[in-house]
Parts: structure tokens; C-alpha cells; sequence
């Protein structure tokens, strides 16, 4: 019997990875040093929306120490606008109108911090010292700012041809919902702003691009999270084969999204610099760039309405929304769609009538950023449901309970189309054990009917916010992977997505170590080199572990059965005596008789000698894996939060998590990746705003005044799971990378709802992100 | 974000540091902590010709104790250290209360009390403590040294009295009398941030129980630290209970004005300040208590 | 003008560095790009985010907001002067792996700069103290709970 045993998979082992970057031995870009490297510097527009007259370089070619500097004219023929790189879904009476960035500004600027003109020096401090000697004279237009004004015919257009700055219309529909509203009880409309932010990642984005003339070869170092797309990409504008061009995303400081948006201006100019100059090239953007240089998310405003009968069933929910898209939408329509889709919940919602107008602002590139556009969906449906429960006089998790979609209706079409153009489809789920987990983690019983009382009774205000949602995971594409036992005996493993923390090197690695019977920690990954793999997507849509994981399962399955084969006709048995384990081939009952893998790689990779026809060299195999559909996990948090209720200060006093992520790989990692997201969530709900005003210039553009959350602000989180199995995938898992970021804003206005006691007070929280002195504003009528 | 450049000169003396800054005037920045100055430079916003390390100036540090139950604490004394020193708590009570709230560890093991004065941000804590605590400033230059009341020393947001040729050398400080608490509170969005409102607050009982003087400081309340003369004057002479503390909350509106932020509308910065100097009245007054 | 550039002499991890550096140099790019000790990692540049802090005299400070032109005569310790080498980390680095303490890894060098100052200080901390002690360093990734787990195992380890 050769069984695959689970030594590992499912157990939380420690990473690969982490000796190296613990002791600072690991290659971020801005580590890459090369000889005669030179920096550059993007001039940025100061302003929102202008028309460029002029620039005058003159002055900084001239300055010491400055190589060169180029503007859009200079591009040349390489000039153009980047590819549409989502396309929008296939959707019935879709409006869309494409407009992507540019690589350096011509005619036009459309955000603050769009680059005008990059300068090449010998050092980062003596570029940013000739950026001051650039002369631009730039006509002010008025900024497009506000999502209903943009739309009116007096206002000023982002692009001069589209009107209303209408970027799309999308409608999606299921059922009648005029039909349902007409025969329900009781309807709540209600208009929702949702405000998402800027990804923060620790580790800004950065390129560095290093032309070999005489090897004809170009090597790319990017914080990409999609290098296989960004070689194939550069390689077409480049004017050179995908085989010259190497993309190397090597250890990545915090992806989140933002860092998937490709053919961002600098990643276009800064390689045909360097093949220009035949200089390698560095740019590492700093802190301030990336408020406008890197993509972020940014608001929704929503007027939906729900139709309810009288017991709380849901029948039916109308939402129209208007969609911030920035500046340009090159990644589509996937931040709306989410957001449309993901509204729906883990509920029965048999009427669903959803438009959204995706509007062009002087803002930077709205693109997502985990949960992207998940957040603004959920905080709609689970505030309805709140203040349905209010007015219905029901409980708030009992209403959800009554509308879950029931375990035994899976899989379950709920017929309109999600952001893998397929329809949304979940695959399993079983949605009331976790909300009954959470509750009875969260002592939410306990809580109103004791606790709560009690401490209001010390004068001391708590309350608790419940919050569900699903989350479409794992969607295709595909990914491949490529494992490879070594002469060494241990087995190298390579994939073309790439990691920004979550531990890739190590899940993967215990995928392979049980399937080849050796230690996880000889087992060497490798992901974000293009030259090590060819093919792939990127990491987003929290889909690595799933479709990469699964890929990696299958090409280790083909090499667990070539080893078997080979095995068998070296110890001339059947392949059903063999076993795997330690890092050798044993025949079962017979001691002494095995083999280590590393002599087996060596026997399948004869020097000499001829070979049966078909037979492959070595233990390797290649394998993909492209799911038929988005795989659906799930969850439900709970929070107690006590208010200051003169201050508005607040206190996480307990915070739950119950989360549904198929089979897991390492229960570590999961955590890892539950707390960060509730952290992302916890900022976004009550820390951080992207704060613009009317001229279109973001007022909080450093980390002193975009409020990232420290460990002060971040409670202690409890987590549970539980599990479905995704039945799209041999392995069972759904992704879990977004899903602590997506319900946190609804339960913190749900939780300081409850703590202050304002629903009955006739106040209700309907926007995010909150803050001390936006509760002050909104509790005014109080004093 | 890479600073303009800039001429460096680490300070030898304090006398060659005042010559340089007699030349080049405000052209020229001294460089103590740099936790404030520093990423203004790296930002770009300012640009000194002439940067004046004075870190190597050991005299500049240190606390002292003085005749009239006062401290003098040299201008260079990192923060770090007057929250180790163990004479902090008892004879500074105010100051060792803000300092968790100043910036962060790392910022305060380089921070120093005069070049947080110095800098003369409206929202910074220290400004207002020693406003509070009608403390004085010694400065000198090439053409003398002289002492400035606090109440004086800070002129609007990120300006003091300061000559272009000035430096700062120690700030006096009297120490917590007897029979008195003190209470530093203040609201930031995070700990570490600068204060959306603070108070800073000390209250002297006499034999009585009655209060003997009481001062009450606020900071971002204004472009300047604010002291609340009339709030704290109607607590004089009086047993602190909750009416009159509820009062002196009220009568702090009139000495303020608070410009609003991103952060705080200036109804809300109002708001807090009423608050928090009940609060911080109260617990002043219980501590005079305990102390008494 | 001419570049103003000084002599300076500063020893890092245990060596003895000589260099010439221009004044405005600041001391992360000096540790990363001149030395080549890229372990200390760049975040913000405005003194927020703590992922360059580095030891100064031994005391935990922001390399972003010092010059090189400082540190003549001093002595400073970064993320690659914690461990021997990577088979001998230090109680600190090997608690934040067996407890997942880091996922990017970028901001982990500050943490371990900052974590093992404040556990050499405070040997038998609580999760207030400790969270009040990582406050001034931002991650982006962990939630920071795994972090704090790390350095109480840490501290019981250190404790024997």
C-alpha cells in the first residue's frame, strides 16, 4: 500500500522562509545593486486635472550628476496607453469606456502625482534635487471630485470624450424584485457611503531593470505580484521575445492587491531607459509617491432598499450605487462586480436588482485592494438586515439566521455574473454552525442579557456587533507548477505566481512533502521567476493556495507515480509494495531494501544508454490546474467594543473570528492571514481615509495622517473554523487571504450602534470609516 | 524622500554652535533630536543651508536640581531619559504622564525637551506642560543669554520668541509643591499621535482642602499652548467639586481656539477640551487629596 | 555648491567602518547601500513606520532620520548583528518563527531591533507592555497578535 500520508498538510509547521528574512539575508527589489546602476525620479503633477503646455527639461539635464531625462515626447513610437487588463464581464447592455494610463503625461494630467518627466542620476538624492529644475506650466481644469456632480453636463470631463465621466453602467438582475417589493411588509432604503483605502504596504513598490546588450537580455526586478503577465507585457511593448526578458519578483514586502495592477508608468519607462542608456536602472518609490502612484480603493455610495416580509425573510434587494474609479480603469470592473455580488451574501435574496455607474474622477486608479470592493457590498446588505431588525423588532442575528442559505442547497446559482465571468455560483457552504460558533464564542447571549446591563448600570458603554458574509475565492484562470526531485534528494518546486508573505515557500512545500514522502524543509520553492516558470496569472482574488496549491498537488502526484514506476522496476516488484517516507523508497516488510530519492533522480537521468520511447528525463512533472469556478468561503465575526461616550474613543474588548476556508494547509498561516485582514479591516473601519478636497489634492498623503493601525489598535482576535470542502478542487481548499478585511466595517457600526444605544435614539451608522469625531458629528442632535 | 542638500557641522563648544548661527542666521537649523526636523527635510519643506549638530554638546543634558524647589533640564536631555529617571515622577508628575503619550519609544530615545520646545508644534504635549507650569527658557547667543517666561516663548504654530542667533539651553521647571496633583490627559487618534486636544492640569490644595491655585493647559487648542487663566483662576479659593469643575469645563471655551484638523472638526476639538479638563481637574484634585 | 562630505568612523555589528559620506547621506541608505547591510529595511522616511530602526549606542532609533555624518565614533547594531549566521539565531528571531511572528518580513528587522531592546529592559513583560512597546513599528501583514506571541515565548525562553 502506498498510501500519501498527511504528515503535514493540515499541520502548522514553521516556514522555509523565515530564517532568511529573520536575520535580514533576504533580496527585496531596493536590495538589488548593480554596477553602474543609475536612479531615477518622477516628476509628478502637482495637480489634479490640468492641461500640460509646457515642460522645459533643459535646465535639469544640465544639473551635475544627472544622466538623463525624458519626457513623454522622448517615448517616442513606445508611447502608448497600457492594455485593458480586465475586460468587462460578459454582462447584458454593459457600458464601458477604457481609459488607461499613460507612461509619462502628454497633453493631459488626470490625478495628483501622474508623471510628467523621470529623471536618471547617479544617486536617488541628486534626481530628486533636478526635479526642482524642471519647468512645467500646466492649465488648471477643474478637478472632478464628487461622484453625482461629475455626472451632471456643466461638469468638467477627465477624458475629454467620455460624458458624465460615466467609465460604465452595469445592471445585473435576478428575479422581479418590483414584483417583491410590492408584496412585502416592510422596506428599509437607506443611502451607504463605504470608503475603502490606500493597501499601506510596508515595503512600497519599486523596479529595477538591468539591459545586457551583449547577452541581448533584460532582467526585470519588480514588487509585482503578477510577473509572468508584466514579462509577457514589457517583452510585446519592448520589442523583444518573451525568452529575453526575465521578471523576477523576488522576496515582496506586502502585496494586498495594488501591486498586481500592471504596466504601471514606471514599470514601462524604467525598462526602456535601461536599454536606452544601457545603464541598469533602480526606481523605489517612496512613501509619499505611493499615496498617488500606486493604485488604492476609494468610495461607493449606495441607495439600496430591502424588501422583507413580515417574519424578516428577505425577498427581495434594489441597489444602485456610484463607483469611484479614479483617473483611469484599466483593471475594469472587478472592484463593482465584487461589490454587486458579494451583497448577496450567504442569504436567500430570490430578487436582486443591482446597477452600478463607475465614475472617472481626478483621483489616483481606483484597482482592488483586499476584499477589493467585497467591503462596500457586505456593509450594504448586513446594515439593511440591522436596521430591518430594529424596525421588525427582531433579533439582528436571528433575522440573519432566518434568511441563510440553507446547507443542502449547494451548489447554489445565484444567476448573476461574478468577477471570473462565470456566474456566482457557491460551491459548499454550511453557514449556521458558524454563526452559532460565533455566538457562542462571542457570549452573545450571555452578553445582552447580563453583561451589557450590568456595565451600563457602572455607567460604562459596550456593546456587540455580528457580522456575515461569503467570499469568492480560488477563481482561474489557472496556475501551473513544476516539482522536480533533485540528485540531492531533496525536491525544487516552482510556480509563476508570486508571495508577499503568505507563505508560499511553506504550503506549498508540505503539499509536495507529503505526496513525496521527504521534510517539508527540503523542499525548495520557487515562485515569481519567470525563468523558473513560464506560465501564470499572479497572486490575487486570494486564489494562490487554490489554484497554485492544487497545481502543485497534481505535478506532485505525477512524480509520486514516477517514482513508484521507477521503484518498481528497480527493486523488480509491484508498485502497490512500495513506500514512500524519509526520503526513500522502501518495499514494504523487507528491511534494508530502499532506495533514496536522490538515486532514483539520478537513475531517471541516465548520461548514457538508450531509453524507452515516451519516457520523460528525470522525477519531474508539469501540471495545471484551472478551476470550473470560483470556490466560496465564509464566515462570521463577532466584536465587544466599549465607547467613550464623551470622547468617542473606543476599545475592542473581544473580537471573534469563525471562518470557513475548505481544507486547511497550515493552520498557522490561516491565522496569520485572518489577523492581518481583521487589522486591514480595523483600520479601514475606524482608521484610515483617503482624504481628498474639491481641487482633488489628498490632504493626508504620509503615515503621520493616513492612520495605519499599530498594536495598540489591533486587539487580541479568537479564531475557529469550521469546514466545507470546496468540491471544485482534489485538494478541498477555498482561499482565505481577504476575508478578515471584509465584514469589519458593519460590525463596528453595528457594535457602536449597540454601545451607545442610537438606533433606538433614531441614529444609525451608515457610512465607514468612522472616527471619534465623525460619531461627535453624527450624535449631534444627543446634546 | 531624500533631504536638499546642506552644509554639517558637529558642534565642538556651544560657543563655535552660536558663531555659526550668528552667521547663517535662519539659514541654519540646529540639529538635536531631528525627530521633527528630519523628516521635514527629508519632505523637502525645509531646506537649511547650514545643519548645526549640537548632539555633541554632553553640557547640554541633564537634570538639576535648584534652590526654590525648581529643575533645570538641558536642552538636549532626551526624553528617554527623563522617563528612566526615577526624580521624573515625583518632582515632574505632569511630564512623566505625557511621555507615553509623545511619539513613540524609538522617537523619544532620540527626542530632546528643548528641541520638541523649540519646534513649537501647537499639538506637541511639552509646549503646553510647560506653559502650564509657568515654567522659563534660557537662551543664548553671541551676544548674550537671557530668560524667557514660557507663557512668552511660544509666539504661533511652529514659532517662538527665539532670535535667528538664538539657541536654546535648559528649560526651569518648578517641582510638584506639596499638597498638589497634577494630571496630563489628552485624546489622539492613536497612542503616540499627536493630540487632538490635551490637557494639562495641577491643582494646590491648602489646609483647608481648599483649592490654592490651580493652572490648567491646553494644547492644539490655538496656534500657541493655551493657558486657561479665567478656568483656572474660578477654581481658586474654592472646594473643587463637581459643580465647579463643571465651570472651569465651560469657562476653557473662551480661552481657546482650536483650528480644526483632517482629524477633529474644531466643534469637536472644543468638545474634547471641556471633557478632558474635567477630567483632568478631577483627578488633579484627587491626587492633591492623597498627597495631602 | 560643492558637496559637503565627511570623514567618518562607526562600528556596525562589531566592525570598523571608515567612509567618506556626503552630509545630507542618510544613515539607512549609508547601512544599506554603502555597506551593503540591506537587512534594515526602508518604509516611510518620515520617522513613522519603524521598519529602519537600528540600534545606536544600543538604544533603538529611526536610521531614517539620522545623516551618516552622525555616527563617527558611535557604534550601531542592525538586524544582521542579532544572529551568528542563519543555522544561530537569536532566542528573539527563533520565537517569531516558531510562532509566525512575521509573513512579508519587511518590517520584521525594526521589530526585532526595537522587541529585543525592550525584552533586554523588561524581561517578564505583559501583553500591555508589550503591545505599548511595538507600538512605534507598523506591520501590514500579521495583526500584530502572532508578534506578541513571539516575544512572550521569547521572554520565558530568555528567562530559562
Amino acid at each position: 500500500m502506498n498510501v500519501v500520508a498527511t504528515r503535514n498538510f493540515g499541520a502548522p509547521i514553521r516556514r522555509n522562509e523565515d530564517a532568511r528574512l529573520l536575520s535580514g539575508q533576504a533580496l527585496f527589489v531596493d536590495d538589488v545593486e548593480l554596477p553602474g546602476m543609475l536612479h531615477a525620479a518622477f516628476l509628478r503633477s502637482n495637480l489634479a486635472h490640468a492641461r500640460i503646455r509646457t515642460i522645459d527639461v533643459s535646465a535639469a539635464r544640465a544639473r551635475e550628476g544627472i544622466v538623463a531625462v525624458y519626457t513623454a515626447e522622448d517615448l517616442g513610437d513606445y508611447w502608448a496607453p497600457g492594455p485593458l487588463l480586465v475586460p468587462p464581464p460578459p454582462i447584458a447592455d454593459t457600458v464601458f469606456h477604457p481609459r488607461t494610463q499613460v507612461p509619462l503625461a502628454k497633453d493631459k494630467v488626470r490625478h495628483v502625482g501622474e508623471p510628467l518627466a523621470v529623471v536618471l542620476a547617479q544617486s536617488r538624492y541628486l534626481a530628486e534635487d533636478a526635479l526642482s529644475d524642471i519647468a512645467v506650466e500646466l492649465e488648471p481644469l477643474p478637478a472632478v471630485v464628487d461622484l453625482e456632480k461629475a455626472q451632471t453636463e456643466t461638469a468638467a470631463r477627465v477624458h475629454d470624450d467620455v460624458r458624465g465621466n460615466v467609465a460604465a453602467r452595469v445592471r445585473q438582475n435576478r428575479g422581479d424584485y418590483a414584483a417583491a417589493r410590492a408584496r412585502a411588509t416592510h422596506v428599509v432604503a437607506r443611502r451607504f457611503h463605504y470608503d475603502h483605502g490606500a493597501s499601506s504596504p510596508i515595503e512600497t513598490r519599486g523596479v529595477v531593470a538591468n539591459w545586457d546588450a551583449r547577452a541581448d537580455h533584460l532582467t526585470i526586478w519588480d514588487t509585482t505580484q503578477a510577473p509572468v503577465f508584466l514579462r509577457n507585457g514589457l517583452a510585446g511593448m519592448l520589442g523583444l521575445s518573451e525568452r529575453q526578458v526575465r521578471v523576477i519578483a523576488p522576496f515582496v514586502g506586502g502585496g494586498f492587491g495594488p501591486k498586481i495592477m500592471l504596466f504601471y508608468p514606471e514599470e514601462v519607462v524604467i525598462p526602456w531607459a535601461a536599454r536606452k542608456l544601457n545603464r541598469p536602472v533602480k526606481w523605489i518609490e517612496d512613501r509619499l509617491e505611493h499615496f498617488f502612484a500606486t493604485t488604492q480603493e476609494r468610495g461607493q455610495t449606495h441607495d439600496a432598499e430591502i424588501a422583507l416580509a413580515a417574519d424578516g425573510r428577505i425577498l427581495g434587494v434594489k441597489d444602485v450605487f456610484l463607483h469611484d474609479t479614479g483617473a483611469y480603469n484599466p483593471y475594469g470592473l472587478t472592484v463593482p462586480i465584487n461589490s454587486q455580488c458579494t451583497l448577496l451574501g450567504p442569504y436567500v435574496i430570490p430578487n436582486y436588482d443591482s446597477t452600478f455607474t463607475a465614475i472617472f474622477t481626478n483621483k489616483p486608479i481606483v484597482t482592488p485592494y483586499r476584499g477589493a470592493g467585497r467591503q462596500h457590498g457586505v456593509f450594504v446588505i448586513e446594515r439593511l438586515l440591522d436596521i430591518a431588525a430594529h424596525e421588525l423588532k427582531i433579533d439582528r442575528t436571528e433575522i440573519r439566521r432566518r434568511n441563510l442559505i440553507s446547507p443542502d442547497a449547494f451548489p447554489y446559482n445565484n444567476e448573476i455574473i461574478y468577477q471570473d465571468f462565470a456566474p456566482l455560483s457557491y460551491d459548499s457552504g454550511n453557514y449556521e454552525p458558524i454563526l452559532d460558533k460565533a455566538l457562542e464564542m462571542i457570549g452573545y447571549d450571555r452578553f445582552l442579557a447580563e453583561e451589557q446591563p450590568r456595565l451600563r448600570a457602572q455607567g460604562r458603554h459596550v456593546g456587540v456587533g455580528v457580522a456575515c458574509y461569503v467570499e469568492g475565492t480560488g477563481i482561474g484562470p489557472y496556475e501551473g507548477a513544476k516539482v522536480q526531485v533533485q540528485a540531492n534528494g531533496k525536491v525544487s518546486v516552482a510556480t509563476g505566481i508570486g508571495t508577499q508573505g503568505q507563505g508560499h515557500f511553506t504550503v506549498f512545500a508540505q503539499i509536495v512533502a507529503d505526496q513525496l514522502g521527504v521534510e517539508v524543509r527540503d523542499v525548495d520553492v520557487v515562485t515569481g521567476d519567470t525563468d523558473q516558470f513560464y506560465w501564470g496569472a499572479g497572486t490575487f482574488a486570494s486564489r494562490g493556495a487554490v489554484v497554485a496549491g492544487n497545481a502543485v498537488n497534481e505535478a506532485a502526484k505525477v512524480v509520486r507515480q514516477k517514482i513508484l514506476k521507477l521503484a518498481a522496476e528497480h527493486f523488480e516488484c509491484a508498485e502497490e509494495d512500495l513506500e514512500i517516507a524519509d526520503g526513500q523508497v522502501s518495499v514494504v516488510g523487507i528491511p534494508g531494501q530502499a532506495v533514496k530519492l536522490g538515486a532514483l533522480a539520478l537513475k531517471a537521468n541516465p548520461m548514457r544508454g538508450a531509453v524507452r520511447p515516451g519516457t520523460e528525463p528525470g522525477l519531474e512533472s508539469t501540471q495545471y490546474f484551472g478551476p470550473p469556478g470560483g470556490a466560496t468561503a465564509s464566515g462570521v465575526h463577532a466584536m465587544i467594543v466599549e465607547v467613550d461616550p464623551q470622547t468617542f474613543t473606543l476599545e475592542v474588548l473581544k473580537y471573534v473570528v469563525v471562518h470557513d476556508c475548505g481544507t486547511v494547509i497550515n493552520p498557522l498561516i490561516l491565522a496569520g492571514q485572518i489577523h492581518g485582514g481583521v487589522a486591514q479591516g480595523i483600520g479601514n473601519a475606524f482608521y484610515e481615509q483617503l482624504v481628498f478636497d474639491e481641487e482633488g489634492q489628498l490632504l493626508n498623503a504620509s503615515l503621520a495622517d493616513y492612520l495605519l493601525p499599530t498594536a495598540l489598535d489591533v486587539p487580541h482576535m479568537e479564531i475557529a473554523h469550521t469546514v466545507t470542502a470546496s468540491p471544485l478542487n482534489p485538494l478541498g481548499i477555498k482561499g482565505a487571504g481577504e476575508a478578515g478585511a471584509i465584514p469589519v466595517g458593519p460590525v463596528f457600526a453595528q457594535a457602536i450602534e449597540d454601545a451607545l444605544g442610537l438606533l433606538e435614539r433614531k441614529i444609525e451608522l451608515n457610512e465607514i470609516p468612522l472616527s471619534p469625531g465623525r460619531l461627535f458629528e453624527l450624535t449631534a442632535k444627543l446634546r | 524622500m531624500k533631504p536638499a542638500p546642506f552644509r554639517y557641522v558637529a558642534a565642538r563648544t556651544i560657543e563655535q554652535a552660536l558663531q555659526l548661527k550668528a552667521e547663517y542666521g535662519d539659514e541654519a537649523r540646529f540639529l538635536a533630536g531631528g525627530q521633527s526636523l528630519v523628516p521635514t527635510m527629508n519632505f523637502r519643506l525645509t531646506q537649511p543651508a547650514m545643519l548645526i549638530d549640537i548632539n555633541p554638546l554632553a553640557e547640554l543634558t541633564g537634570v538639576k536640581n535648584c534652590a526654590g524647589d525648581r529643575v533645570r533640564i538641558g536642552a538636549l536631555t532626551r526624553y528617554r531619559n527623563l522617563e528612566r529617571d526615577p526624580a521624573t515622577a515625583r518632582n515632574l508628575p505632569l511630564i512623566y504622564e505625557a511621555l507615553p503619550h509623545i511619539a513613540h519609544p524609538q522617537i523619544r530615545n532620540r527626542g530632546t525637551i528643548g528641541g520638541n520646545l523649540a519646534h513649537a508644534d501647537p499639538a506637541s504635549e511639552m509646549p503646553a506642560i510647560v506653559v502650564a507650569l509657568a515654567g522659563r527658557l534660557r537662551a543664548q547667543s553671541k551676544k548674550g543669554e537671557r530668560w524667557i517666561d514660557a507663557a512668552d516663548f511660544f509666539v504661533g504654530a511652529l514659532s517662538t520668541a527665539l532670535e535667528p542667533d538664538e539657541m536654546l539651553l535648559e528649560v526651569e521647571l518648578p517641582t510638584a509643591p506639596a499638597r498638589s496633583g497634577a494630571c496630563f490627559m489628552e485624546v489622539s487618534r492613536r497612542r503616540g499621535d499627536f493630540a487632538i486636544i490635551g490637557v494639562a492640569a495641577t491643582v494646590r490644595l491648602d489646609g483647608e482642602g481648599r483649592c490654592a491655585e490651580a493652572r490648567i493647559g491646553l494644547c492644539n487648542a490655538g496656534d500657541v499652548p493655551v493657558l486657561a487663566a479665567e478656568a483656572s483662576e474660578s477654581l481658586a479659593g474654592r472646594k473643587i467639586g463637581a459643580l465647579e469643575i463643571k465651570q472651569a469645563a465651560a469657562l476653557v471655551q473662551g480661552a481657546i481656539d482650536p483650528g480644526g484638523s483632517i482629524h477633529a472638526s474644531k466643534e469637536f476639538q472644543r468638545h474634547i477640551a471641556s471633557v478632558l479638563t474635567a477630567r483632568a481637574v478631577a483627578a488633579a484634585v484627587q491626587r492633591a487629596e492623597q498627597a495631602a | 555648491m560643492t558637496t559637503d562630505t565627511h570623514d567618518i568612523t562607526v562600528t556596525v555589528n562589531g566592525t570598523p567602518y571608515r567612509r567618506q559620506v556626503e552630509a545630507r547621506l542618510l544613515l539607512s541608505d549609508f547601512l544599506r547601500h554603502d555597506l551593503l547591510l540591506a537587512g534594515t529595511h526602508v518604509g516611510c522616511e518620515h520617522g513613522v513606520c519603524g521598519a529602519c530602526t537600528v540600534l545606536f549606542d544600543g538604544a533603538p532609533v529611526r536610521s531614517c532620520l539620522m545623516f551618516a555624518a552622525q555616527v563617527d565614533d558611535h557604534a550601531i547594531t542592525t538586524v544582521e548583528g542579532l544572529a551568528t549566521d542563519r543555522d544561530h539565531l537569536h532566542p528573539l528571531q527563533e520565537a517569531m518563527r516558531d510562532c509566525h511572528g512575521l509573513q512579508c518580513g519587511y518590517c520584521t528587522p525594526g521589530i526585532l531591533m526595537t522587541m529585543k531592546v525592550f525584552l533586554d529592559e523588561t524581561p517578564s513583560p505583559d501583553e500591555a507592555q508589550i503591545r505599548e512597546a511595538l507600538s512605534g513599528n507598523l506591520c501590514r501583514c500579521t495583526g500584530y497578535q502572532h508578534i506578541v506571541e513571539a516575544v512572550q515565548l521569547a521572554a520565558e525562553r530568555l528567562r530559562g
